[in-house]
C-alpha cells in the first residue's frame, strides 16, 4: 500500500498549484478553478487521514462531502457574481474590478 | 326638622345660588334672579322658623340651639366648627334675613328688569338708557337693563351666604371666614361698575382699609387661641375660670389685661368693618356701588357684622368690670371711639349734597352710637340699636335708591345733564313719588329718633340712658349732640329731596319706581316703626309696661342675669326728645325755602362748611400720610433704588465676574488644551489613514498574496517557537 506521505505530498502539490492559479490568473473564472483545486487538496488530505488512521469513524468522508457541497454552493454564488460583474463592466478580469480601492 | 339641622342649612341656599348663577345661568336674567331670590327666600324662611324656635325655647342663653362637628385635627385636639343660635345671634339673624330678602327683591327693579337693553350699554358701566318707540311712533328714552344683571345677583348671593355664615357660626374662626368673604364681596360689588374709575378706586380703598382692621383682628384671634385653646364662644365666655384669668393676667403691653388686649385687637377689626374713626374713609366712597349694595353691605348687614363682633366680645372688653364701676381701659377706648365717630360723622353728613353720602355718614355715625353703647356697658341697648338701625337704614338706602332711580328717569326725559344723586337738584318729589316719600319719611324719623312712635327713638333713648347711668357724661353729651345733628341732617335731606318745589326739570319729571322696589320699602317701614315696640322700657312714663320689655329680657339673658333696667331717670329721656324735635324743626326751617341749588348753610358757616364738605380733609390727609409715602416707597425706593440699583447692580456684578472667569477659562484651558488636543487626535488619525491608504488597492489577488505571505511567516515563527519549546 502506498504510504500516507505520498498522498500528503500530492495534496501539498495541488494546494500550491491552486494558490498559484488564484494569484496569477487574470480571469476570475480561472481564479475560481484555483480555489476548487485548493478545496480538493483538502479533500484528499481528509480522506487520506481517515483511511490511514481510524476507519471505523466516518468523520473524514462526511467532512469531504460537506466540503464538496460548500464548494458547489460557492461556485454557484461566485459564477452568479461574475455574471453580474460582467454585465456591469463587460469584463471579469480581477484587476479591473478594483472598486473597493481605498 | 330639628332646629339644629335647619341652622346648618341656613347659609347654604344663597351659596348654591351663587355657584349656579356663576357657572350655569350667567346669561339668563330671569332664571338668575329667580335662583337668587329663591335662595335668599329659603334662607329667610328657615331663619324665621329657627328664630321662632329660639324665642320660644326656655333658657336659650344657657342652652342655645347648637351643633358642631370636628373640622381640622390639630395634634390631639381638633378644631371644631359648628352653628349656634343664642339670644344675640337670634335677633341678628332676624333682621339679616328680612333685610337681605328685601334687598334681593328690590334689586330686580333697581336694575331695570324687563326693560330693553341699551344700545350704548357696556358691561362695567351703569346703563345709559334705551330709546323705544310707542304705538304712536314717538320715541321715548327709558332706563335700560343692567348688562351684568346675572353677575350682580351672583355676587349678592355670595354675600348673603357669608353674612348668614357669620351669624349662625359658633366660633371666631368661622366668623372670620364669613367676614373675609364679605370683604371680598364688598370689593366686587363696590367695583361692580368697574368701568368707572371712581368705582375702581373706591373698591380698592374699601378692601385695603378694612384689611388693616382684619390683620389686627386675626392677631386678636390668634392671641385668644393661644390663651384659651379654643375659639368657640361658649367655651370661652362660659368658662368663668378662663375669663377670670384673662381679666387678671397682664398682656405685657400698654398696661392692658389679656382680655383687654384681645378685645381691643378684635375691636380694631370692628373699626375697619364698621367704618369707625380712623378707618371710616372707605364707607362713603363705597357709595359708588349700585344702591342695593349700599343698602345691603354698607348699612344693614356687613357693617352690622362689625358691631355684632364687638357685641360678641363684650365679655372680653368688660372682663373684670362691674356695672356701676368706671369702665375698663378697653371699654373707655371703645366708648371714646364710638362717641367721637358718632359726632364726627354726623357733622360731615350735614354738609354733604349727595343723597347716598349723607346716609353713608349717618351710618358711620349710628354705628358709632352702638359702639359707644358697648363702651359704656349698655349691652342690650347696643343690640337694640343694631336691629332697629338695620331696618330703618336699609329702608332709607333703598328709599334713596328709589329717589335716584326716579330722578334718573326724569333726567332721561328732560335730557338735562344733572347729577341724579345731588339733593340740590331735587325737591318736590313728594307728589311724584308718594310711596317712596312716605316710607322715606318713616325711615328718616326713625333715624332722627322721632319720639315715641319710631323704633329709632327707643333704641337711641336706651343708649343715651345707658351712657347717662354709666356716669360717662362726656360720652353722653357727645352722643346727644350727635343725635341733634342727626335730626337736623335727616330733615335737611327730606326737605331738600321731597318738599318744596322741584329745582330741576329732571325732578319735575321724576316717576315712582316699580313695585319690586316699593314693596320692600313698605315692608321695611313697618319694621322701622314696629321693631321699637319690642323694647319699650318698663319705667317709661305713661306707656311703659303696656308691652313687656321683651328685648331687654331676651338679649340681657346673654350676660347671665335678666337685664335689669336701671332706675328711670328723666334726664336722658328729656334729652332725646329735646334733641330730636328741635333738630327736625331746624332742618325744616333752614331748607324749606331753597329755590336754587345752593346750600344756605354755606353762607352761614363759611369756611367751616367747606371743612365739613371735604370731610375734614381726611382723604387728603391719608393720601399725604400713607398713600404718597407708600407709592414713594414702592416706586422710588423699592423699584428705582433697591431693585434697579442695588439688586440689579449685584446681579450685574455677578454676571460680569462670571463673564470674566469664563473668558479666562476659555483662553487658558479650553482653546489650548481641549480644542487643540481634540484637533491633534483627529488629524493624527487622518494622517494615519492616509498613510495606510495604498494598502487598499482593491485587487483581490494582491490581498491574497499578502495574506498567504503573512500566514506563512506566522507559521514559520510558530514552528520556530514550538521547536524552541
Amino acid at each position: 500500500m502506498i504510504p500516507l506521505s505520498w498522498y500528503l505530498i500530492l495534496s501539498a502539490a495541488l494546494v500550491c498549484v491552486g494558490v498559484f492559479g488564484v494569484i496569477s490568473r487574470r480571469n476570475a473564472i480561472a481564479m475560481l478553478l484555483g480555489v476548487e483545486l485548493i478545496l480538493n487538496a483538502v479533500n484528499i488530505n481528509l480522506l487520506a487521514f481517515w483511511r490511514y488512521k481510524d476507519v471505523s469513524h466516518v468523520t473524514g468522508q462526511v467532512f469531504t462531502i460537506m466540503v464538496i457541497t460548500a464548494a458547489a454552493a460557492e461556485v454557484a454564488v461566485g459564477l452568479a457574481i461574475f455574471i453580474a460583474v460582467y454585465r456591469n463592466k463587460r469584463t471579469i478580469a480581477a484587476e479591473d474590478v478594483a472598486d473597493l480601492k481605498g | 326638622m330639628a332646629a339644629e339641622t335647619l341652622l346648618w342649612l341656613i347659609p347654604l341656599p344663597p351659596l348654591a345660588a351663587f355657584i349656579l348663577i356663576t357657572l350655569v345661568t350667567g346669561k339668563k336674567k330671569a332664571l338668575s334672579h329667580s335662583l337668587a331670590i329663591v335662595g335668599a327666600g329659603s334662607s329667610w324662611l328657615m331663619s324665621l322658623f329657627v328664630f321662632i324656635k329660639a324665642v320660644t325655647r326656655p333658657n336659650l342663653a344657657e342652652n342655645p340651639i347648637a351643633a358642631s362637628i370636628n373640622w381640622l385635627p390639630t395634634g390631639e385636639t381638633a378644631l371644631r366648627i359648628g352653628v349656634q343660635l343664642d339670644n344675640l345671634s337670634a335677633v341678628v339673624l332676624f333682621f339679616v334675613a328680612w333685610t337681605i330678602l328685601m334687598i334681593f327683591i328690590y334689586s330686580v327693579g333697581y336694575h331695570n328688569y324687563g326693560h330693553p337693553a341699551g344700545e350704548r350699554d357696556v358691561p362695567g358701566l351703569p346703563p345709559h338708557g334705551a330709546d323705544v318707540k310707542d304705538v304712536h311712533g314717538h320715541t321715548h328714552r327709558v332706563p335700560s337693563v343692567e348688562p351684568m344683571y346675572a353677575r350682580f345677583f351672583g355676587f349678592l348671593s355670595l354675600f348673603a351666604f357669608a353674612m348668614y355664615l357669620l351669624v349662625v357660626c359658633d366660633n371666631l374662626l368661622l366668623l372670620y371666614t364669613g367676614w373675609e368673604i364679605m370683604g371680598l364681596c364688598s370689593y366686587l360689588l363696590i367695583g361692580f361698575w368697574y368701568g368707572k374709575d371712581s368705582a375702581k378706586k373706591a373698591a380698592m380703598k374699601a378692601f385695603m382699609t378694612t384689611r388693616i382692621g382684619d390683620v389686627f383682628m386675626l392677631l386678636g384671634i390668634v392671641f385668644l387661641y393661644t390663651q384659651a385653646g379654643t375659639l368657640n364662644y361658649r367655651e370661652i365666655f362660659g368658662n368663668a375660670a378662663l375669663m377670670h384669668a384673662l381679666a387678671v393676667n397682664p398682656a405685657g403691653f400698654l398696661g392692658l389685661s389679656q382680655a383687654g388686649a384681645i378685645g381691643l385687637l378684635l375691636f380694631i377689626g370692628t373699626i375697619g368693618k364698621s367704618a369707625q374713626f380712623p378707618l371710616h374713609v372707605w364707607l362713603p366712597d363705597a357709595m359708588e356701588g349700585p344702591t342695593p349694595v349700599s343698602a345691603m353691605i354698607h348699612a344693614a348687614t356687613m357693617v352690622s357684622a362689625g358691631v355684632y363682633l364687638a357685641i360678641r366680645i363684650f365679655p372680653l372688653l368688660t372682663a373684670g368690670w362691674e356695672p356701676g364701676d368706671v369702665g375698663t381701659p378697653a371699654m373707655i377706648v371703645v366708648g371714646a371711639v364710638g362717641a367721637f365717630t358718632a359726632l364726627f360723622a354726623a357733622t360731615i353728613a350735614v354738609a354733604q349734597n349727595d343723597i347716598k353720602r349723607v346716609l353713608a355718614y349717618s351710618t358711620i355715625s349710628q354705628l358709632g352710637y352702638m359702639i359707644a353703647a358697648i363702651g359704656v356697658g349698655a349691652y342690650t341697648a347696643a343690640i337694640f340699636h343694631l336691629v332697629t338701625h338695620a331696618f330703618f337704614k336699609a329702608l332709607l338706602f333703598l328709599g334713596s335708591g328709589s329717589v335716584i332711580h326716579g330722578v334718573e328717569h326724569g333726567v332721561m326725559h328732560s335730557g338735562e345733564h344733572v347729577d341724579p344723586q345731588d339733593m340740590l337738584n331735587m325737591g318736590g318729589l313728594r307728589k311724584k313719588m308718594p310711596v317712596t316719600f312716605w316710607t322715606f319719611l318713616i325711615g328718616g324719623l326713625a333715624l332722627s329718633g322721632f319720639p315715641v312712635i319710631t323704633a329709632g327713638f327707643w333704641s337711641k333713648d336706651e343708649i343715651l340712658s345707658g351712657a347717662f347711668h354709666s356716669g360717662q357724661i362726656v360720652i353722653f353729651v357727645t352722643l346727644a349732640l350727635a343725635a341733634l345733628l342727626t335730626a337736623f341732617y335727616t330733615m335737611r335731606q327730606i326737605t331738600l329731596t321731597f318738599l318744596g318745589q322741584p329745582r330741576t326739570e329732571a325732578a319735575r319729571h321724576a316717576q315712582e319706581t316699580p313695585w319690586t322696589m316699593t314693596l320692600p320699602l313698605l315692608i321695611l317701614s313697618i319694621f322701622a316703626v314696629a321693631a321699637g315696640w319690642s323694647g319699650i322700657p318698663e319705667h317709661f312714663p305713661l306707656i311703659g309696661g303696656w308691652l313687656p320689655n321683651w328685648f331687654e329680657h331676651f338679649t340681657g339673658a346673654m350676660l347671665g342675669h335678666e337685664g335689669e333696667a336701671p332706675a328711670f331717670s328723666a334726664v336722658p329721656l328729656l334729652v332725646s326728645v329735646i334733641v330730636s324735635l328741635p333738630g327736625l324743626t331746624l332742618g325744616w326751617l333752614v331748607y324749606r325755602g331753597v329755590k336754587i341749588a345752593v346750600d344756605p348753610l354755606k353762607k352761614t358757616l363759611g369756611r367751616l362748611h367747606g371743612l365739613l364738605q371735604h370731610k375734614y380733609y381726611f382723604d387728603e390727609l391719608y393720601t399725604f400720610l400713607f398713600i404718597k409715602p407708600a407709592i414713594w416707597v414702592s416706586e422710588v425706593f423699592t423699584s428705582r433704588w433697591m431693585d434697579r440699583v442695588v439688586i440689579d447692580g449685584i446681579l450685574h456684578a455677578i454676571a460680569r465676574a462670571f463673564l470674566w472667569l469664563g473668558k479666562l477659562v476659555r483662553q487658558g484651558f479650553d482653546v489650548p488644551v481641549v480644542n487643540a488636543g481634540g484637533d491633534a487626535i483627529a488629524s493624527g488619525f487622518k494622517k494615519g489613514g492616509a498613510a495606510l491608504q495604498p494598502m487598499q488597492s482593491g485587487r483581490v489577488q494582491q490581498y491574497m498574496v499578502v495574506m498567504i505571505t503573512v500566514v506563512m511567516v506566522f507559521t514559520a515563527i510558530l514552528l520556530a517557537i514550538l521547536k524552541l519549546v
